[in-house]
């Protein structure tokens, strides 16, 4: 009798907590069903072509695959060649961290700093400012009108001006000379990255209390770079995280305007990035697994880069 | 001193003359080197042709004409597929995508921004994280999903995946939260099931968003040229078909500076209309710790 009890004790502790938590789920997809319709066509989507696709991406890092004949698992091979046996990949490495390093920063920085001059200015010629600094980075690809700026004949804007000064005698080939295309498309790049960033930092001065700012000023703020260190940067740190993200993934992910100032491949290969490197691979070489690799690679370094500037920039103000 | 007066704006706090003028300095400065290239593209659309290729190159137009416009369209009318086909094509392509995005991103942002449900920090932490690695690094095992599709030479190969980029929802989420709960409360009060509330309440208040959406996926869907994904003629894109004439080179200097004046103009003219709405939306596009 005793026994039995026990046992039903133990079948009711043990049963129904697993058949609860079921339940749980199954309570909770019933209740919220209308929520789970309403996400599904984005997520569904969403999960298709973003989430899936990293995932296969890195399991199919580990075979040879040609879209041909069947893959073959080759374990860490695609790696150990892309970091030992692959020369240009360490050349595309290299660009994108200049990228990383020069652009990423700097375009963030100026980001930052012209919303916030920008914010001094009248209503009307505030506007007018964020269109002609937001303007490049919505143009689409008319970058190309660098072409004629940079073009490599005297009726190049930039050679005909240094030759009309004396600065140059010759026409000097700027987008076929190792020595100047990366400073050329770093140029271009962060002339055309005044992008979401800017607008998301404009957004965010506006939105700063007024009255916190007076409240400093009892406190003792003197002037404006006190201002913008203990009360500007501190009330925009969620701005401040998002464009940092916005950023780093666009420093990292340089290609089109690589290719449509250098070329494909460029001149000994001195713009190439990690992009286009998984370009060559991926869509003229078709070694599917290789370019696997090399995405994946540069998957860590996009998703790592963010982790770590976003647990710096959570200090500010701290 | 009275030029000074003239100059000096009404006292504001933590100010001074001297640093505002030297920062302005610096805003022309560098508000010049971003308009030039742009100023320098409309010129060069009007330029003749004697102007175009004249040494020391010029900046500014001295006769503007239209011919660089005509030549685009009789070039245009020559070519084995129509202009207004690619045109079409191009205008398919973005509205279906912008509109189609705008609409899965916030149906998918509404409960996300309302609601705690059973995998919803999950769901939108993911689409935080993809908003950190471009779609570069998915390109390779897209290609085959489209291929496993069918979708392969088609138009949803560039639409449908551009339906659900994560920082429209990421950015509808955000600025959906900030609707009051008491106004869907009194909705649900009055019976309106959670579609309705989505379709008649909150749609009509994040109509900011809608078009920062709308600036953001645009110009990316305007400038694309079909990819690796669009082979048949018929298909390509506007951006393709220009893209081909400007790579004619100096024979076609001039056509290729119309052109991208007409690439440009659209996306600009777009978000002088919706300037005031997307910076009200990106006030909150904030990432909370």
């Amino acid at each position: 009798m005793q026994a039995e009890t026990t046992a039903q004790a133990i079948k009711g502790s043990i049963h129904p907590k697993k058949r609860s938590r079921l339940a749980y789920v199954r309570n909770e997809l019933k209740r919220n069903k209308h929520y789970y319709i309403l996400m599904s066509p984005y997520m569904i989507i969403f999960f298709l072509f973003t989430v899936i696709p990293v995932v296969f991406s890195l399991g199919l890092s580990f075979f040879y695959f040609n879209m041909l004949e069947f893959p073959r698992f080759v374990g860490w091979q695609n790696y150990s060649r892309l970091f030992l046996n692959d020369d240009i990949f360490m050349i595309a490495l290299k660009n994108t961290f200049m990228f990383a390093v020069i652009t990423g920063p700097v375009s963030y920085i100026a980001c930052f700093v012209f919303a916030w001059i920008i914010n001094e200015l009248a209503p009307k010629v505030r506007a007018f400012m964020t269109l002609i600094f937001y303007a490049p980075a919505i143009s689409g690809n008319v970058f190309f009108i660098w072409l004629i700026v940079f073009s490599g004949d005297s009726y190049g804007y930039l050679n005909g001006f240094l030759m009309k000064t004396g600065f140059i005698l010759e026409p000097i080939q700027w987008l076929l000379d190792e020595k100047y295309i990366l400073t050329i498309v770093m140029i271009v790049q962060l002339w055309l990255s005044l992008g979401t960033s800017f607008l998301a930092f404009i957004a965010g001065l506006q939105t700063i209390d007024r009255t916190l700012v007076e409240a400093g000023a009892v406190d003792g703020i003197k002037n404006r770079w006190q201002e913008l260190w203990f009360i500007t940067l501190p009330s925009m740190r969620p701005q401040l995280l998002f464009g940092a993200v916005m950023q780093i993934t666009a420093s990292f992910a340089v290609a089109d305007i690589s290719i449509a100032l250098a070329g494909f491949p460029s001149v000994n290969y001195a713009a190439h990035t990690v992009v286009t490197h998984l370009m060559d691979f991926g869509t003229i070489r078709f070694e599917m697994g290789y370019a696997s690799a090399i995405a994946t690679v540069l998957f860590g370094l996009m998703i790592g880069t963010n982790m770590l500037t976003q647990k710096m920039l959570r200090k500010i103000g701290e | 001193m009275k030029m000074m007066a003239v100059f000096r704006t009404p006292k504001k706090l933590n100010r001074s003359f001297t640093v505002s003028f030297l920062l302005f300095v610096l805003l022309a400065l560098f508000g010049s080197f971003m308009a030039l290239p742009l100023i320098y593209a409309v010129n060069n659309a009007f330029k003749p042709l004697d102007e175009l290729f004249i040494f020391p190159p010029r900046f500014f137009v001295n006769n503007p004409t239209l011919d660089n416009f005509y030549d685009l369209l009789a070039l245009m009318g020559n070519s084995w597929v129509p202009l207004s086909r690619y045109l079409a094509n191009t205008l398919l392509i973005t509205i279906v995508g912008t509109a189609g995005h705008i609409l899965l991103a916030s149906a998918a942002a509404y409960p996300l921004a309302k609601y705690r449900f059973l995998g919803s920090k999950t769901l939108f932490s993911i689409v935080v994280l993809s908003l950190m690695f471009s779609p570069h690094v998915t390109a390779i095992p897209n290609y085959m999903v489209m291929s496993w599709l069918g979708w392969i030479n088609t138009h949803a190969s560039i639409i449908v995946p551009s339906l659900a980029f994560p920082l429209g929802l990421f950015l509808m989420k955000q600025f959906m939260e900030q609707i009051p709960d008491a106004l869907l409360e009194a909705a649900k009060i009055d019976g309106a099931n959670e579609y309705r509330i989505y379709w008649s309440i909150v749609m009509p208040n994040v109509k900011p968003a809608w078009l920062t959406l709308m600036i953001l996926q645009f110009p990316m869907l305007w400038g694309t040229d079909g990819g690796s994904f669009i082979y048949s003629e018929n298909l390509k894109t506007l951006h393709y078909a220009l893209g081909q004439i400007t790579l004619g080179g100096i024979a076609r200097a001039g056509v290729g500076a119309a052109v991208a004046l007409i690439l440009m103009i659209v996306p600009i003219s777009l978000f002088i209309i919706s300037q005031s709405s997307v910076i009200q939306t990106m006030a909150t596009s904030g990432m909370k710790d």
